[in-house]
């Protein structure tokens, strides 16, 4: 038998060896993609990459600003419509709905949730497109992506704010109401400002869900590299073009540098978005 | 006009309702949509046929491997890592910035990883696409969750048992195995769930990596595809009759979400059986 401080000792060092692999493999991860990505910078020229409106294999010509106004604009549009239905539904399972159909409405989200975003695709593509076929274009477009892209952020955003409303201390809302304010007024004034930093955070990390999120969007969006000038228009954001390009990047290429120049700008965009969510948190803490 | 407060907040609650009932309506629609295209799709020998042959067996045992591998690799090293940083590491700047860059890599795209995944594993380390590379970049997209859920269930522990407990004499040791982990048991037990979870339903991150081959993994080293990389796949790149391929694609989805609900109605009840044996302790 192992005497139990010699236990105890090993113990400790197994630990620490797990997490310095852990750690190790984590800034692995951020290294390579910089160290992969900074050569397309230097060869591009860091304005060329971002400001251009070419990407060709033959002429080694690569630069991305379609991707990132597909990107933003997928993303702004997302959060334009999926904002206020998620307050709107966060009101109604903190506030108004009954004790069951709140229990219920909870379940089918955790249900959205849990949906592989590749079956969010397929629905996209054999439902949505179709029905935008009818309203003009290919189907496949920029409108197709927000849709789809919406019904995946929702839970997110509906489950942080309706967290958000919760943490608000009851007595603010008594006071209104004893003030003579009715129910809703106690909402609309007192309520959602006191959780206004919360819901800032949902959609902050709704955007970021919204930006990160690869294969649904690579199937309805219709991958045209181009800028979008309607709605209507097919586009393509930064995760689709990279799936999109990835299989056929060789090794050693400055088309797989590129790519991931491509992943560094995804990753600057989502960690903005992770540090203005995470500030606004531990304000609020 | 002024509407009176009474009106108003009428109209507010017919808002409130009617967004309840379009979060309702889409799950409702989206579900009864996929059975009412691939329902005539499931039968007895799409499960068991292979791809060949028009069924996803290959694409099940495939998800199988890829959860069990990425268990394999991601849960000892995350559960040690989340064990160090609570009980181990010094407080200070430094497991603060460490938490941070955990945080933020658990919120990166899964695409990433599949480009981090590619450039390592498959063109550097073993400089083929296979099951090995496919499990290895997943194990490091689950490995910022798992450390970050079973920290916080093992932060949830409270401290006055940890003292207890080192004050009757245990090592530190016997206190984390004895009395921290059983504890925190539930946590954990949710953190390899969400794990499983990702690792069935992420598909970016295994596209450059684990091959797509239609065959059954027979070793580490061969391709393979998960059940949800069947159906892009089925939908985008296969070659065929169009509806025959759409219908397979909706089956599939049909097993992927009865995989999703039994998951979810699992949680449901490891968490409630925990609850119940904890309060039956006291």
């Amino acid at each position: 038998m192992f005497n139990r401080y010699f236990v105890d000792n090993v113990s400790k060092q197994i630990v620490l060896v797990c997490a310095t692999i852990s750690l190790l493999i984590l800034f692995l991860i951020v290294i390579f993609i910089f160290k992969e990505g900074f050569p397309a910078f230097a060869k591009i020229g860091l304005l060329k990459f971002l400001f251009g409106t070419e990407w060709s294999l033959k002429e080694e010509k690569f630069s991305i600003l379609p991707l990132i106004i597909g990107s933003i604009l997928s993303m702004i549009g997302t959060v334009i419509i999926a904002a206020p239905l998620s307050i709107a539904c966060a009101i109604f399972l903190a506030e108004v709905a009954p004790r069951r159909i709140g229990t219920l409405l909870r379940q089918a989200i955790e249900v959205l949730v849990g949906i592989p975003s590749v079956v969010y695709g397929l629905v996209g593509m054999t439902m949505l497109v179709p029905l935008i076929r009818h309203i003009g274009g290919s189907g496949y477009s920029l409108l197709a992506g927000i849709v789809v892209l919406t019904i995946m952020v929702l839970p997110t955003m509906v489950t942080i704010t309706e967290d958000s409303l919760r943490a608000v201390p009851v007595s603010y809302k008594e006071a209104a109401l004893a003030l003579g304010a009715t129910q809703w007024q106690a909402i609309w004034m007192v309520l959602l400002p006191a959780a206004r930093s919360g819901i800032t955070a949902a959609f902050i990390l709704g955007m970021a869900r919204a930006i990160g999120e690869t294969m649904a969007v690579y199937m309805v969006i219709g991958n045209a590299f181009a800028i979008p000038h309607s709605i209507l228009d097919p586009s393509r954001t930064l995760t689709s073009h990279i799936v999109g390009q990835i299989l056929e990047a060789a090794s050693g290429s400055l088309h797989l540098n590129a790519l991931f120049a491509v992943g560094i700008v995804l990753v600057l965009f989502i960690l903005i978005f992770n540090s203005i969510a995470f500030s606004i948190r531990r304000k609020t803490l | 006009m002024i509407m009176s407060p009474k009106l108003n907040q009428k109209i507010a609650w017919l808002i409130t309702w009617l967004s309840g009932l379009i979060v309702f309506l889409i799950l409702a629609i989206l579900i009864g949509f996929i059975f009412y295209h691939g329902f005539s799709a499931l039968s007895w020998s799409f499960i068991t046929n292979p791809i060949t042959e028009g069924g996803i067996l290959p694409a099940i045992i495939c998800t199988f491997y890829i959860v069990l591998l990425t268990l394999a690799i991601a849960v000892p090293l995350g559960l040690g890592t989340a064990i160090y940083l609570s009980q181990y590491a010094p407080k200070g700047r430094f497991s603060e910035f460490v938490r941070y860059c955990i945080e933020t890599l658990a919120g990166v795209p899964s695409i990433i990883f599949g480009l981090f995944g590619m450039a390592l594993f498959v063109i550097i380390l073993l400089r083929t696409q296979c099951l090995l590379a496919g499990a290895l970049t997943m194990a490091c997209l689950v490995l910022p969750t798992m450390i970050r859920a079973s920290e916080e269930a093992i932060s949830a522990v409270p401290t006055l048992h940890m003292e207890a407990s080192l004050a009757l004499g245990a090592t530190k040791w016997q206190t984390i195995t004895k009395v921290i982990l059983p504890a925190a048991l539930p946590g954990i037990i949710t953190a390899i769930i969400l794990c499983v979870g990702r690792a069935i339903e992420e598909t970016a991150c295994l596209y450059a990596t684990l091959g797509l081959s239609m065959l059954t993994p027979g070793s580490l080293f061969h391709g393979g595809r998960t059940l949800a990389l069947h159906l892009y796949l089925l939908v985008t790149e296969m070659p065929g009759d169009r509806e025959l391929l759409i219908r397979q694609a909706m089956g599939t989805s049909i097993i992927l979400i009865i995989i999703v609900i039994l998951i979810n109605f699992l949680t449901r009840l490891l968490s409630g059986y925990f609850l119940t044996r904890m309060k039956g302790d006291n």
